[in-house]
This record gives C-alpha cells, structure tokens and sequence, in this order.
C-alpha cells in the first residue's frame, strides 16, 4: 500500500528525518513510536505531501508523492497533532466545507456527517463554535475531518495527546474499529497506547527507525531477560545474594529502593534472570531453607518500555 | 480548480462570521463620507471626483486590513497544515483566498452607492465617470488584495502582514507624486507604476486598456508572489 525508502528531511542543517524505509501493507495499523523530536511528526507531514523531503521517496499504491500528490492527498485522511482548527467556524459548517473540498455531492454530504457525527460522537455540539469546544471535542472533530471522504488510508499524528482517560479508551476504540477495513499509520510517544492498538511498530529515534516489528514479536524479542522482585523480612542483602547467585539462570541482584516509611529489616531486591527458564520454583525453596519471612514474590516479564528505553535511550 | 469555490465560500463568510467586516466597512465608510462630504458642498459641483481622488489612499489603509489575516492566521494557527493536505493545490488557494478578498471589497463599495444617488438628486450628475470610477475601484481593490495576500503568506503575525502591504499599497500610490525628486529618465516608468495615476485616468471615465492591463498584473504579480512563499514553505 505505501512504501517509503530513503526518506529524509533537513531543516536547514538539522537533520530530522534520516533515511526512513519502511513499508505498510494494506489493512495494517502501524505505529510510529518515539520520543519527543524523533522525526514522526516531519515523517507524518512528508507522508501527506504537507512537507517536501529533502531526498527519498514515497509511493501510495501506484503514486509518487512529487507527481501525483493530489491523488494520495485523495487517497489519505490526516488528522495533525492537536487537531488546529478553524476557531470561529461552528462544527457544521466546518464538516461541511471538508466536504465541499472532497467533493461529495449534497446527498452524500449530509449523511456522511450525520454518520461521522454519530461515529464521534458530536451530536451536541454541531452547532457551536469550534474554538469553544473542549480538547477532546477538537480532537473528534479532527477526527471526523480526516475520514469525511472514508478513505482509505488513515494518518493520525498522536491522536489521544491531550485526552482525558476516557476520551482516551474511546478514542482507541474509534481506531481499532476504523482498523479493521483501514490502512491506518498513527504516531505516539505512549508505549500502552502503541501496545493497545497497532499491529505493528516502528520506533524511531533521532530521525532513524531502530526497530520495527509486529508488536508481539517486538515484545518477545525484548524478552532474553526477565525481573523477579521480592521483598524479604529477616534478611541482608550479603546473604541473600550469596543464597540466591547460587541458582540457575540468576544472573543479577540488585537491592531495590525501599517504600517510604517501610519497616528497616524488610529488604527488596530486585533479579535479572534469564526468561527461558523459570526460576520462582527455585528461589522459593531457596528461601524455604532460610529463616527469612517471605513477603512478596513478582515476575515481570521486561516489556516495549524497556526496549523504548535501551534503543531511544541519549548517550 | 474546483475547489476554488469552497474555499472562497469559506473566506467570504469567515469575514462577515467575525468583528472584523463590520469594524472595517464602518471606518472605510466614515473616512470616505467624512472627507467627501465636507468639502462637497464648497465646490458646488455634482460629481464624484474628490470621493474617486481620495479613493486609492483610503484603500491602501483598508485592503491590507481585509487580507492581513488571510495567510497569517493560518500559517499563526496550524490550520494551514489541515487546509494543505486536504486535496487542493496552491493555486486553489491563493485563488480562493483572492476571489473573497476581492468580492469583499466589492461589498464594501456598495454602501458608498448611496453618494452618487445623493449627489444625482442635487444637480445634473454623469453617469459615466461614476460607472468607470466603480469599476475601477474594483480594479484598484483587485490590486491591493493581491498585494495584501502576498504580505499575508511572508509571516505568521497579522500585524506585520498589515504594514508590510500598507506600506507597499501606499507606495504605489503616492510613487507618481513624488516624481519630483527623481531623474527625468525614470520619469515615464514610475509613473506607469504608480496606482493613482492609472486609477485616476480611470475615474475621470476614461477605460484605457494600458489601465487595465496595469491593475491586472500588478494582481498577478502579487499572486505570484504569494504562490512562490508559499511553495517556499512546503
């Protein structure tokens, strides 16, 4: 569906973009994931010929981004970071002129918005002024702006920034439900939100993809080791380490902060083991031979904030 | 091209949608009635001319005020980025944005209509300079928002937007009376340049093509202009 090799966009001497490849399959959810200043949004913005790059190119279906940009601008719906809209236009009127613009015909126009209205919920507040809706009203405005021509490519540039938790869920409902008939490229810098709803991640960091996979295969392979926490009573930590190294598949043991105000001999540690084998058997019988009291034991497996945090991590 | 029409709609009525057509036809109304009616009645002559003399400069304040907001408000907002990837190619832009600058300055002329029926009951007035006087305000008006739309898409401030097209618009209309200061060899083509020397020929009811080719490239000019800034930032 779109393919994109060597993209790259300077500004000025900055390079923000360097050398993106990738390619996205029809019907798939991709995520571009990445920290503040990553490249996504100057991505996002080439990908929707808002932006020229610098060298590289973009193909949507048969397209090129220089030769047919009208054509993919047909093709895309763009929904940009915190929906800038036209303040003084009632929510009607502004749906109505994206309309115009896509060229639905009068008919097709009034029962496209009645169902985007619908589908975004703006039922109430298709008679005011955009500039007085809340943050997550504009949002679902910007929302029903990119799908008024139901097309078939989706681009949403962090389309829950400055949501409440639940404008949050229902916002994801939203595009899990466009999803499945829709290409849909969405970026974030919320790794729960990359989890919940892509298929598929590219995590991109100083204007370069470091990682790109389905999401379960990105977790897994994030994997290669796991954190078990425990809290003991009883315990110092020289003896435990001595007690615990000893076991297969332990690879590390660090003390863990203790919770303020907790009692002084209750220890926290914290093991790095490696997760193809499970070791919790182990330690606890470990433990059992010991007089220590055991409070809490918890695995955790290493999850996509870690591998966020080791590849987009600054030296 | 079709989506010229939207977007001039668009324009169009975010003038009338806001304060600022109201403020705007208000003082342009003031200002012209003001100076044209309190010297009319010392000339004891039925005719338009003092209106038509003052015409250019009055326009040069009010025109940049109509289109400072065009591009710059925009570019301010971040709205520009949703106008942009929506299916439209600069030219619809620029075009949609000039035709209601345009068309809006044309309805601010029409209040002004009720000075000729005034005059036309207090003396024999002609018609015909008056016809040609409004065409050429139009024309005039044309010229102006196309300039005012190339200093609209330079910066994100509407302030500077204003001046920067106050400032060209009012050069060109006092460029031919400042001849005086200048070489007789550029004599003849700055006043070719100069706004009110065409828009003069034109009130007097003389149509000259020479005019109005003048009127349409200086729109086109400034079209252009406005066109490469905004290519310049894509």
């Amino acid at each position: 569906m779109i393919h994109v090799e060597g993209l790259t966009k300077y500004y000025h001497d900055l390079c923000a973009v360097d050398h993106i490849d990738f390619d996205i399959q029809k019907g798939e959810i991709l995520g571009l994931l990445g920290p503040n200043g990553a490249g996504k949004t100057t991505t996002l913005r080439m990908l929707t010929g808002f932006l020229r790059p610098t060298s590289g190119s973009i193909h949507v279906k048969d397209y090129t981004i220089d030769e047919h940009p009208l054509e993919i601008k047909k093709l895309l719906g763009y929904l940009p970071e915190s929906a800038p809209l036209y303040h003084e236009m009632l929510v009607y009127d502004y749906l109505s002129y994206v309309a115009d613009i896509r060229e639905l015909d009068r008919d097709e126009k009034l029962s496209r918005i009645r169902y985007l209205a619908n589908l975004c919920g703006l039922n109430e507040v298709m008679h005011q002024p955009i500039g007085e809706l809340s943050k997550g009203y504009k949002q679902r405005v910007g929302l029903a702006h990119a799908m008024m021509s139901d097309p078939e490519i989706l681009v949403m540039d962090e389309p829950t920034s400055g949501l409440d938790p639940n404008q949050i869920v229902e916002i994801r409902e939203i595009i899990k439900e466009i999803g499945k008939e829709k290409t849909i490229i969405l970026s974030t810098h919320i790794l729960s939100e990359a989890e919940a709803t892509c298929d598929r991640l590219a995590i991109i960091n100083q204007g370069k993809i470091v990682a790109d996979g389905k999401t379960q295969t990105l977790k897994q392979s994030a994997g290669g080791a796991s954190l078990i926490r425990i809290s003991l009573q009883n315990a110092d930590l020289e003896s435990v380490k001595k007690e615990l190294q000893v076991i297969d598949g332990v690879t590390d043991i660090v003390p863990a902060r203790r919770e303020h105000g907790e009692d002084d001999n209750i220890l926290h540690v914290t093991l790095t083991c490696q997760s193809s084998v499970d070791v919790r058997g182990d330690i606890y019988r470990k433990i059992k031979e010991t007089d220590w009291i055991l409070l809490e034991l918890h695995q955790e497996t290493k999850t996509l904030e870690h591998i966020f945090r080791e590849l987009t991590r600054e030296n | 091209m079709r989506q010229v029409t939207p977007i001039f709609k668009k324009e169009f009525t975010a003038y009338f949608v806001s304060p600022i057509a109201y403020i705007v036809i208000s003082i342009f109304l003031l200002v012209t009635g003001w100076f044209f009616f309190t010297t009319f009645f010392l000339y004891n002559q039925a005719n338009l001319r003092n209106f038509f003399a003052l015409l250019p400069i009055t326009l040069s304040f009010v025109v940049p005020a109509v289109t400072m907001r065009l591009f710059a408000e925009e570019l301010n907002v971040g709205s520009y980025e949703i106008l942009l990837t929506m299916p439209v190619t600069f030219l619809d832009v620029v075009l949609g944005k000039f035709l209601a600058a345009v068309v809006f300055v044309a309805t601010m002329l029409i209040p002004t209509l009720a000075y000729p029926i005034t005059v036309s009951f207090l003396g024999q007035l002609d018609w015909g300079p008056v016809v040609a006087g409004y065409t050429g305000a139009v024309l005039l008006g044309a010229a102006f928002s196309a300039i005012g739309l190339f200093a609209s898409s330079l910066t994100r401030n509407q302030i500077i937007a204003f001046i920067i097209g106050m400032a060209i618009c009012f050069g060109l209309t006092l460029i031919d009376k400042m001849l005086f200061f200048l070489p007789q060899s550029l004599l003849g083509f700055l006043e070719y340049l100069g706004a009110d020397f065409h828009f003069e020929n034109v009130s007097k009811g003389v149509i000259d093509s020479r005019d109005i080719l003048y009127f349409l490239s200086v729109s086109f000019v400034g079209l252009y202009g406005a066109y490469l800034a905004l290519l310049e930032k894509n």
